[in-house]
């Protein structure tokens, strides 16, 4: 039963008031992309066993949208910031790095 | 015989003797007794039958990890299957009685199984039964099902009349265990000024420390109880809970308690069972120890039972479980048995020691009392049936040669304790093996993890591994003000104290004697209550079963109610032996919630009957009520089907609102459209991202109908979308989607385009929605007066505020049925009245109120398709001939990438037709339409399917849409569509639209 | 190998079952093989095992990072039916179920498939369609199935209440032929035969690394050394992403718990398999008398093989409400598996990008009834290019947009 911090509204939220949206920061295609880019976006799915950026809402909350950097093995929050970005801020990488250290995410790491 | 004491007992009031009934019989208890105990008082020592071979079974324990003393519990609609004797506490009136047996406790013909035991060694259904196959089928299975299970199935038609309730709490620190340990954690942590819960799974406070200790800071254990309870009642930041247990560690500090709130008086008021869902920055599990058996032969026959368990129940309720109790042990701990024995006037012929050890102050108590110590020693075989007579003696060194026999009654082992690890197991915490205690300690050093990385579970006292008295209270004030100190809390004061009294080592030994025979090895349980025995994990491991999830499961051990407590590490270490393994290589199996089993009703909570999950009401849900209505559940929703008049079937009801809507007037409830408003300088962009046509150039005051992909290319949804203002749209979804799709809005509002100014909101549930629908549509609404509803004012396709019999409205010229037809939608609030105004109003022009499967009807005479017929999740809008409604003037909406991909341009994708039986009669829903031949896997080809198939009583015949190759191409062609029972019914394809082709009807 | 049989018990308990021999021999791994499978699974152990019977290869090892089976294998509801919507779903799933009918035989280990029969309760009208349409694709598929009544329903599972207040029982799909097995023993009597054909089944050895030289694989690396072969099988449910990567490829997978529990054993009082899909949980009761509920995902990905505990109330909840007679019964145990969802919720069954490397993974919820239909296909496969059993369960579905998709439901409309 996981916990989460709503960046949003800035409680601890507890999982039953959050719902999963999956891999955070993928990029949309569309029109004009190539078959191969086109599956990548809607089905390729990183799916580690360690640290996983993640996408949740706060849906019996403020209703808002946020992003979480977790690991999947240990469950481990390294922390979690607004949706409204296309990469995970610095200070979060930076906390993982730390704590993980080789770690790796597409080109986050 | 097992029988009252004289002496008092401390945990039972002998001022109030309740009586209650075992198998019928009427017997006598203290208040304060448990089940267990009050059955010893009794001489009921035979309380059931285990598992496998319905060996006769007895108490072993006094606590949660009972394995035998399982009864049915409780009668009628309270009746509960399992109930553990050893925590069941007695009430006046309480009925009992003894399971798995056929067709007397006493006489059990099931256990013709024990003299058949050389024949069912572990795993032997896996390799019998085989052949003959049908054998199988109709003789073994049928058996073996039906020996199966242990406690009554509840009647078939059983509601359970209690009540059960959940309970939110937040805390710094949760200590699970009221023993000393937990006490005295409470009090550190409570000192220090953090917010504890302390819970306790039994009714009374202080564990075994009153029936083991001597002193704590110098006063009797009992006193110190008392006081350390007082202190910490008088702290505003303690909250204090028995009969409230541990149930299981779970992520993050969530914990589930499990309190028992009225099983200890009987069937009465308020809930039976309360689940807590406690959130704890830090839990300290204080959960004590259990005594391990020892395997020797015949360790199963009533009357040999843990040696802390023969002195609780002498100590604690004041009953002997025999007159002569001879004490086996590999420790010291077992001589306090022996001592309280004397010290009650009962008799101990002997204490059998395996070990070969100098005098401790323990064992000195012992002989100078005049008891016979016997070193080095070991029990051959236990002597009895149903219950112990004797033991025979032998030496541990050797294989068993017997040198005496000693009479007895009762057998008191104890092969040392085990700390209880459940809890800081359940959700990760990793275990160390202590080679001097021979048993499995946390490992402080990885704990489990919270959120932030930090460990947030705590061992203390004996669940730490710490088994002296002194010691235990040590590591338990350390260990709360540890749990303080993580949140935040400043510790103060000191532990308590208390003096350990000096003890030689244990001498792990797991098997009585070393050298045993197979015979003898056969005899010797580790699960009493699934019958394994030594030689059935010997069996595991030499056919390869090595690890030690194999074993487990190739021989049940450990898998029956009592989850292994008193098995595991006895079996382990006999698995271990086999491999020539140390014990840590052999590891343990994985603990899982809960501690012991809890209610479903708990876990189920207070939702059940009405409130089992929350009914969606319309604002003239009670007007249907009042009409007769059959209804039909959508999603949360109740919505009429239809309105049976008296003496009409669901079928002929459906009919006449049919005809009548087409005929006359009809009335639709269509309140749970979805809702949603989009609003915003962006609002006409965004619309047009979401729909697969455009919906920025529609004009206010006008209406369009749109569709919804999913990204992935799939239909999703469907409805009208009116303009309100320039930055204002008024969405409507189906009646399941407006949930979901607004979620959907926001997800792409918030995640992909947040710089795009547009709010939503979902208002489905602020007004109420009536279609008025029929060639009389508009005389009704102009009967009520208030705004213009002519075509020339109002137009299909348009929409108009004003008000109608003077209750403000917003009226859509929207149509679902090819009728000339109004939506009206009205506040919630005023939404019964208009639908009764419509309704008496409509009398002249001869209204009825329909259904949604006359909705249905009437849409699918019309060729409209409906999603979630015409769609599954695999339509995409060209299959169903929708391509006027896919923008060809976008360069994009979601869904339009993922429709060019290769299998969604496929020239043979199924496509929407109507279909028209050649006899007029209906398709049966789903049908298929049979192909030529069989595929690749042997199934028969087919090439299409029906998607909505009716009765029009309009066209006196059966009508149905579907998808088929090729459909449109095809028209006039005839397609077989194959029933269930294998005749076929033969269908024309022909256009989808069988009523009103040119849709006139609803334009006037 | 020593044939069981009740005579071999009489036998062996004449000389106190010291003669047993071990089910599965322990064999140092060989520096090569034809074929290597990753993951000796249900699914992993199925495929060497028709690999060896259906085409002589036998020249192979299943390497395995635990023990054989403990994964979901001896993890899930044992649940078996092949009652499914879509033509290669019934066609995989019905070739497993078949196999199951004679599987203690064919193994000679019984395995006891009990086909009790399954129904799926209709809850909805939607459902009542949608469960009618699947009867009609089953009698087209030769997949045995009926749509019964409610009446029929309480006929057979006397236990449940028809008439609940909130989803009363429209109906049901009954298959007959359904049922249960027992788990382990499917892993086991798999291995059993496996070793017996001279394969090797290496336990508590991890792979570590996937050799390939030209886009051809050329074998592993292990924490027992380095392993050659000319296939790869890899076969591991959720831990099928990390294998991929080592690769050097991605799925279309997800993977996250999914969780189970049981009551304690109680005399029997249902005979069959019941499966309530509006309120996400389904039941039976085992051999043993316990009650066994599987319940729903949760939504976030996790490699912990343990839950969120609100999943198990959800569907607590829903069964109190189906079945009233539980109430009073008790949970026993509740744990969670790992479970590997892909995008369209149906398995793949697939070549890969790397040439001689096969993928068998996303089975979801639903892997264990697939076992020996899924080794059947999935042998054919790497045998001979290609299987009818899984031509359809392709990498390259995800690419055309040709999905399985067996949830065939959008919400209910109007």
């Amino acid at each position: 039963m996981l916990i989460l911090h709503c960046p949003n509204c800035g409680v601890m939220a507890d999982e039953t008031e959050l719902t999963a949206g999956g891999e955070a920061h993928i990029k949309r295609e569309t029109v004009g992309s190539d078959d191969a880019a086109f599956e990548q976006y809607l089905f390729q799915r990183e799916n580690p066993r360690g640290v996983h950026f993640e996408r949740w809402r706060h849906t019996s909350g403020c209703g808002k949208w946020f992003h979480a950097a977790r690991c999947t093995a240990s469950l481990e929050v390294f922390g979690t910031y607004p949706a409204q970005t296309v990469e995970p801020p610095k200070e979060i990488t930076d906390k993982i790095t730390a704590k993980r250290p080789g770690w790796s995410w597409r080109s986050f790491s | 015989m097992s029988t009252r004491l004289q002496t008092k007992g401390r945990l039972v009031n002998r001022d109030r003797q309740i009586s209650f009934s075992f198998n019928g019989k009427r017997l006598k208890a203290y208040e304060g007794d448990t089940l267990a105990s009050a059955l010893l008082a009794n001489d009921q020592m035979l309380v059931g039958r285990s598992f496998k071979y319905h060996r006769p079974r007895g108490v072993v324990a006094s606590g949660a990890e009972e394995p035998n003393a399982l009864v049915n519990l409780g009668e009628g609609h309270r009746f509960e299957p399992n109930a553990r004797a050893t925590t069941t506490e007695v009430f006046d009136g309480l009925k009992a009685g003894s399971q798995n047996h056929f067709p007397s406790l006493e006489f059990d013909v099931g256990a013709i199984n024990q003299h058949l035991s050389r024949f069912l060694p572990a795993g032997f259904y896996y390799k019998m039964f085989i052949h003959p196959r049908p054998l199988w089928k109709h003789v073994y299975e049928p058996f073996i099902r039906q020996s199966a299970g242990l406690g009554k199935a509840p009647d078939a038609e059983t509601r359970d009349p209690d009540t059960y309730e959940y309970f939110h709490a937040h805390t710094d620190v949760l200590i699970i265990g009221g023993g000393v340990a937990g006490l005295t954690a409470a009090l550190a942590a409570g000192r220090a000024g953090a917010q504890v819960i302390l819970c306790e799974q039994t009714a009374d406070w202080g564990g075994r420390a009153a029936v083991d200790g001597d002193e704590i800071d110098g006063m009797p254990v009992e006193e110190w109880i008392k006081n350390a309870l007082q202190e910490l009642e008088s702290m505003k930041n303690i909250t204090l809970r028995t009969r409230m247990m541990g149930a299981g560690v779970y992520d993050h500090g969530y914990v589930l308690c499990y309190e028992r709130l009225t099983d200890h008086i009987g069937p009465s008021e308020g809930p039976r069972h309360r689940l807590w869902k406690v959130r704890a920055k830090q839990v300290v599990t204080a959960t004590g120890a259990i005594e391990r058996p020892l395997s020797f032969a015949g360790n199963d026959i009533p009357g040999v039972m843990l040696a802390s368990a023969v002195r609780d129940y002498a100590i604690n309720y004041g009953v002997s479980a025999g007159d002569r109790t001879v004490v086996v042990t590999n420790n010291d701990d077992a001589y306090r048995t022996a001592i309280a024995m004397l010290d009650a006037g009962l008799s101990v012929p002997a204490v059998i020691d395996v070990r070969a050890t100098p005098d401790t102050p323990l064992i000195e108590r012992v002989k100078s009392r005049g008891v016979r110590v016997m070193q080095g020693m070991a029990i051959a075989k236990v002597k009895g049936g149903k219950r112990v007579t004797g033991v025979s003696v032998c030496s541990q060194a050797g294989e068993g040669a017997v040198l005496e026999d000693i009479a007895c009654d009762v057998v008191a082992m104890s092969g040392g304790w085990s700390p209880v690890v459940h809890l800081w197991s359940h959700c990760g915490g990793k275990l160390t093996w202590d080679e001097a205690g021979a048993f499995f300690r946390p490992d402080p050093t990885r704990a489990p993890l919270s959120f932030d990385g930090t460990p947030f579970v705590i061992a203390a006292g004996s669940a730490n591994g710490e088994m002296d008295e002194g010691a235990v209270l040590a590591d338990a004030y350390t260990m709360g003000q540890e749990a303080a100190k993580r949140v935040g809390a400043t510790p103060k004061g000191a532990a308590p104290t208390a003096k350990d009294t000096a003890q030689a080592p244990l001498l792990p030994v797991w098997m009585m004697p070393q050298g045993a025979s197979y015979k003898l090895r056969s005899k010797m349980w580790l699960d009493y209550q699934n019958d394994v025995k030594v030689s059935d994990v010997q069996l595991a491991a030499q056919e390869g079963y090595e690890s030690v999830e194999h074993t487990k499961r190739y021989t049940t051990l450990g898998m029956a109610t009592d989850q292994g407590k008193l098995s595991n590490i006895n079996g382990l270490a006999i698995l271990a032996q086999e491999l020539n393994a140390p014990i840590p290589q052999v590891g343990t199996t994985t603990f899982r919630p809960p501690y012991t089993p809890i209610s479903m009703g708990a876990i189920a909570g207070e939702a059940k009957g009405e409130i089992f999950q929350p009914l969606r009401r319309t604002p003239m849900h009670d007007w249907h009520e009042a009409h007769g209505v059959y209804w039909e559940p959508v999603g949360h929703w109740r919505r009429p089907y239809c309105y049976p008049q008296s003496g009409e079937s669901h079928e002929d009801a459906v009919n006449r609102e049919v005809v009548n809507t087409r005929e006359n007037l009809g009335l639709l409830d269509a309140s749970t459209l979805g809702k949603l408003i989009v609003k915003g300088p962006d609002a006409g962009k965004f619309l047009d991202m979401l729909y697969t046509n455009m919906m920025s150039t529609l004009k206010p005051g006008r209406c369009r109908y749109g569709l919804m992909c999913s990204e992935n290319g799939f239909l999703m949804d469907d409805g009208v979308v009116a303009r309100i203002d320039d930055d204002t749209f008024l969405c409507h979804t189906t009646s399941g989607g407006a949930d979901h799709i607004h979620a959907h809005m926001e997800e792409w509002l918030q995640t992909e385009w947040w710089d795009w100014q547009v709010h939503v909101a979902n208002v489905t549930e602020q007004y109420g929605q009536i279609a008025v629908v029929g060639p009389k549509a508009r005389d009704v609404l102009q009967s009520l007066g208030g705004m213009d509803v002519s075509k020339e004012a109002l137009s299909f396709m348009g929409w108009a505020d004003g008000t109608l019999g003077g209750i403000p409205v917003r009226i859509f010229r929207i149509s679902f049925s090819g009728e000339l037809s109004y939506e009206i939608a009205v506040d919630a609030g005023r939404a019964q009245e208009l639908w009764e105004l419509l309704h008496a109003n409509g009398q002249q022009f001869g209204v009825m109120p329909y259904g949604t499967e006359a909705l249905h009807i009437l849409r699918a005479e019309k060729g409209f398709i409906m999603i979630g017929d015409e769609t599954d999740g695999t339509v995409i809008p060209q299959d169903l001939g929708l391509h006027w409604a896919l923008s060809k003037k976008k360069a994009d909406y979601l869904g339009k990438r993922a429709q060019q991909r290769t299998h969604m341009t496929d020239p043979d994708r199924w496509l929407l037709v109507g279909l028209e039986t050649v006899d007029g009669s209906v398709i049966p829903d789903g049908a298929y339409a049979t192909g030529e031949g069989t595929n690749a896997n042997g199934q028969k080809v087919v090439q299409g399917r029906v998607t909505s198939t009716y009765y029009s009583a309009n066209l006196k015949r059966g009508i149905a849409m579907g998808l088929v190759l090729n459909g449109p191409d095809r028209m006039g062609e005839q397609l077989t569509f194959l029933k269930t029972d294998g005749t076929a019914v033969h269908a024309r394809i022909v256009d989808p639209v069988f009523y009103d082709k040119e849709g006139v009807k609803q334009d006037v | 190998m020593k044939k069981y049989s009740a005579f071999a018990i009489a036998r062996e308990a004449a000389r106190y079952h010291q003669g047993w021999e071990r089910a599965w021999a322990k064999r140092a791994p060989k520096a090569k093989y034809d074929v290597i499978i990753v993951g000796a699974g249900g699914h992993g152990l199925a495929t060497a095992y028709y690999l060896g019977k259906n085409f002589g290869i036998t020249n192979v090892a299943v390497i395995e990072k635990g023990w054989l089976g403990g994964g979901n294998t001896g993890r899930n509801t044992t649940i078996i039916r092949s009652n499914y919507l879509q033509d290669p779903s019934a066609a995989i799933y019905e070739k497993a179920r078949s196999l199951y009918e004679n599987l203690s035989q064919d193994l000679n280990y019984n395995i006891m498939f009990s086909p009790r029969g399954v129904i799926m309760l209709a809850q909805t009208h939607h459902e009542v369609r949608g469960y009618q349409r699947t009867a009609h694709a089953n009698a087209l598929q030769g997949v045995k199935t009926e749509w019964i009544s409610p009446s029929q329903v309480k006929k057979l599972v006397p236990i449940m209440n028809i008439e609940g207040p909130r989803y009363p029982v429209l109906g049901g799909l009954w298959q007959a032929r359904g049922g249960t097995a027992r788990h382990d023993a499917v892993a086991w009597g798999y291995a059993r035969a496996c070793s017996d054909m001279g394969m090797d089944i290496i336990q508590q050895t991890e792979v570590t690394a996937i050799k390939r030289e030209g886009g051809k694989v050329t074998g592993v690396s292990t924490t027992r050394g380095d392993i050659a072969c000319d296939k790869l099988g890899i076969v591991v449910a959720g831990h099928s992403g990390v294998l991929a990567d080592m690769a050097g490829f991605r799925l279309p997978i997800e993977s996250v718990p999914l969780q189970a529990l049981v009551s304690e054993p109680i005399k029997p009082c249902m005979d069959v398999v019941v499966m309530a899909n509006t309120v996400h949980g389904y039941m039976s009761q085992s051999d043993k008398g316990e009650m066994v509920i599987g319940g729903g995902t949760d939504s976030h990905n996790a490699y912990t093989q343990r839950g969120s505990f609100h999943h198990i109330e959800e569907t607590v909840r829903a069964l109190c409400e189906t079945f009233p007679m539980l109430s009073r019964l008790k949970m026993l145990r509740q744990w969670g598996g790992i479970v590997d969802v892909t995008g369209d919720r149906s398995p793949i069954l697939s070549k890969t990008p790397v040439d001689g490397v096969f993928i068998n993974c996303g089975w979801g919820t639903g892997g264990f009834k697939a076992i020996p239909g899924s080794g059947w296909g999935m042998a054919e496969l790497i045998a001979k290019g290609h299987s009818p059993l899984t031509d359809e369960f392709g990498l390259d579905r995800f690419v055309e947009g040709r999905f399985i998709d067996e949830s065939v439901a959008a919400g209910v409309a109007h």
